[in-house]
């Protein structure tokens, strides 16, 4: 090392220093402090108590934790196709020839800046099942209300329906600009090949838009695991725990039970398992077309 | 394409913006409609008055709240801004020992799911003491290895050359980074600060794990405690006033550098 260069040598390090002491702290701390807890009975009070694998096995038999898993995965099976096909279906449409594509970009985004916390709040209005705005206009249509966040069988539809309106400005920004890459040589060779529309998107659009696709998958899946402030504002949990959401009930077990051994192993789980889901989502669409 | 075609397409267009504007205009309007009126589907109302909003300011310290999520925000904003830029400038820029390993443990970071370290994140903050603090608010955001990386990235396409120009000219490393990176690199400036901004704006969850006195709280837990604590006595109208009160600066900002929020989003959220 030549004496020249010492001078940029600590600075580099006295530049990287307090960001070393924000992950330290702030990110590895927690994430040390996640594996210790999972072994640990503690309600913040009193000291921890090592209680072995005893929260694993009481994660494993109780029946709330399922129930919270499977209405996540409901959600996140309603919510990543709906919010796929709406956004390429409009991507699509904005790639066209068309005017104010800037203006309309920006209307289908708005929901995107607004907080997770007034559009909640908004569709719970518009959801009401006496005098939301929905079932004003089916009343207009002569049909009969309907109990949109009230009824075991639809509340976790209309959540999922919900934050699909609220990230879909997002996801088309991406399938746009996905769309607007493809070379537009592509398209005018299969004309010439007199292929229709249909074939167009099903062998030159799909397959050139994987690596967008594969981005829009992970990134509404990960959302989908951290479901929490729609159904906490909208239903909190209910009717008879159908919205229940994963991260929900671990809020509740941490701040209304003290239960932080436990609410540590029930986001450790979820963690896991969203970790698995995306590793499987990339296997199965990260391969590359080629033209 | 055919003209009918391509009139169809528009009629679509429009048809799906109307469902994405509705409920919005439907919630200012609401909040702006006496209480008898507020339910109407009607974007109109002969009545207009601003009784809603003297409520909220009646019933809840929603000024307070505002000054706390300004204040929040705004900290939150200029630190990520100045230890990113920072941090990202030695990555890009400068050779010290150890500067792969901070580079790779940045990229590690961004793949930790929240939920992993939410709940012992929140065990520190108690054992500092700093609920009901804005330092428990702040801290916590302070940087960002989002922020970071993209600022590397924005600043290894800067030429060497400057940085030896200014060296030679008696420039210190963090003259250099001042003076020289940050006005040649404003959109990444602009990026990494509205998506800073927004989110610790928009953020809800995390106030409502460190914050339980109503002084300290910032708008969207405030507003989400006043909807769901029933606080509001179930006035529709007087709710969503609190609601605008949290959109309008946002929504502000937004009709003036639009074109800044989206593709600031859309950046980050593929870095993300």
């Amino acid at each position: 090392m030549t004496i020249g260069r010492r001078p940029a040598e600590r600075a580099g390090l006295l530049f990287v220093s307090p960001y070393l002491l924000f992950l330290a702290v702030f990110s590895a701390y927690p994430l040390l402090f996640a594996f210790y807890l999972v072994f640990h009975r503690w309600d913040i009070v009193s000291p921890p108590v090592y209680v072995g694998l005893a929260n694993f096995s009481y994660l494993a038999g109780d029946v709330k934790f399922w129930r919270a898993l499977l209405n996540t995965a409901l959600f996140l099976a309603l919510h990543v196709p709906l919010q796929i096909v709406f956004s390429m279906l409009i991507a699509m449409a904005l790639a066209e020839k068309i005017a104010a594509r800037g203006f309309f970009r920006a209307v289908f985004f708005l929901p995107v800046i607004i907080s997770g916390a007034v559009v909640t709040i908004l569709w719970q209005k518009l959801y009401a099942t006496d005098t939301g705005v929905f079932n004003q206009l089916l009343a207009c249509l002569g049909l009969p209300p309907v109990r949109w966040l009230t009824s075991t069988k639809l509340a976790m539809a209309s959540i999922a329906v919900m934050a699909t309106w609220k990230n879909m400005g997002f996801y088309v920004v991406l399938f746009l600009a996905g769309i607007l890459n493809i070379p537009g040589h592509l398209y005018e060779a299969s004309r010439i090949e007199g292929a229709s529309r249909w074939q167009d998107f099903r062998f030159i659009t799909l397959p050139l838009l994987r690596p967008t696709m594969l981005l829009v998958v992970v990134l509404s899946t990960l959302g989908a695991f951290s479901l929490f402030i729609e159904p906490y504002v909208m239903t909190g949990g209910g009717p008879l725990d159908t919205t229940l959401s994963v991260v929900l009930y671990m809020y509740k077990h941490a701040f209304m039970f003290q239960h932080m051994g436990y609410a540590s192993t029930v986001g450790f789980a979820l963690a896991l398992l969203a970790l698995v889901v995306v590793l499987v989502q990339k296997r199965y669409l990260d391969t590359e077309a080629h033209y | 394409m055919p003209s009918t075609k391509k009139l169809a397409l528009h009629l679509v267009l429009v048809c799906a913006a109307a469902s994405f504007l509705y409920p919005f205009l439907w919630m200012a309007a609401a909040a702006l409609k006496p209480g008898s009126e507020a339910l109407s589907m009607s974007l109109w109302s002969s009545h207009f008055t601003l009784a809603n909003y003297a409520a909220v300011f009646k019933k809840i310290p929603i000024g307070r709240a505002l000054l706390n999520s300004l204040l929040v925000a705004s900290c939150t904003t200029a630190s990520v801004l100045f230890f990113s830029s920072l941090a990202g400038y030695a990555l890009a820029k400068l050779r010290f020992r150890g500067k792969q390993a901070v580079f790779i443990a940045a990229l590690v970071t961004m793949m930790i799911p929240g939920q992993l370290t939410l709940i012992p994140l929140y065990t520190l903050i108690v054992r500092f003491g700093w609920i009901d603090s804005y330092l428990g608010l702040i801290a916590p955001g302070m940087m960002s290895a989002m922020g970071i990386l993209i600022f590397r990235q924005t600043f290894m396409a800067i030429p060497d050359e400057l940085i030896e120009a200014a060296r030679i000219e008696g420039c210190s490393e963090l003259d250099i980074l001042i003076r020289i990176f940050w006005p040649l690199s404003k959109p990444a400036m602009v990026t990494v600060g509205i998506v800073t901004f927004m989110a610790s704006w928009n953020e809800v969850l995390w106030p409502m794990m460190v914050i339980r006195e109503q002084q300290m709280m910032t708008m969207p837990q405030m507003i989400t405690m006043f909807s769901v604590g029933g606080q509001a006595g179930g006035e529709l109208g007087v709710e969503l006033a609190a609601s605008m009160i949290l959109v309008l600066p946002i929504a502000a900002a937004y009709a003036f550098f639009q074109r800044y929020f989206i593709e600031g989003i859309a950046t980050a959220g593929i870095k993300g």
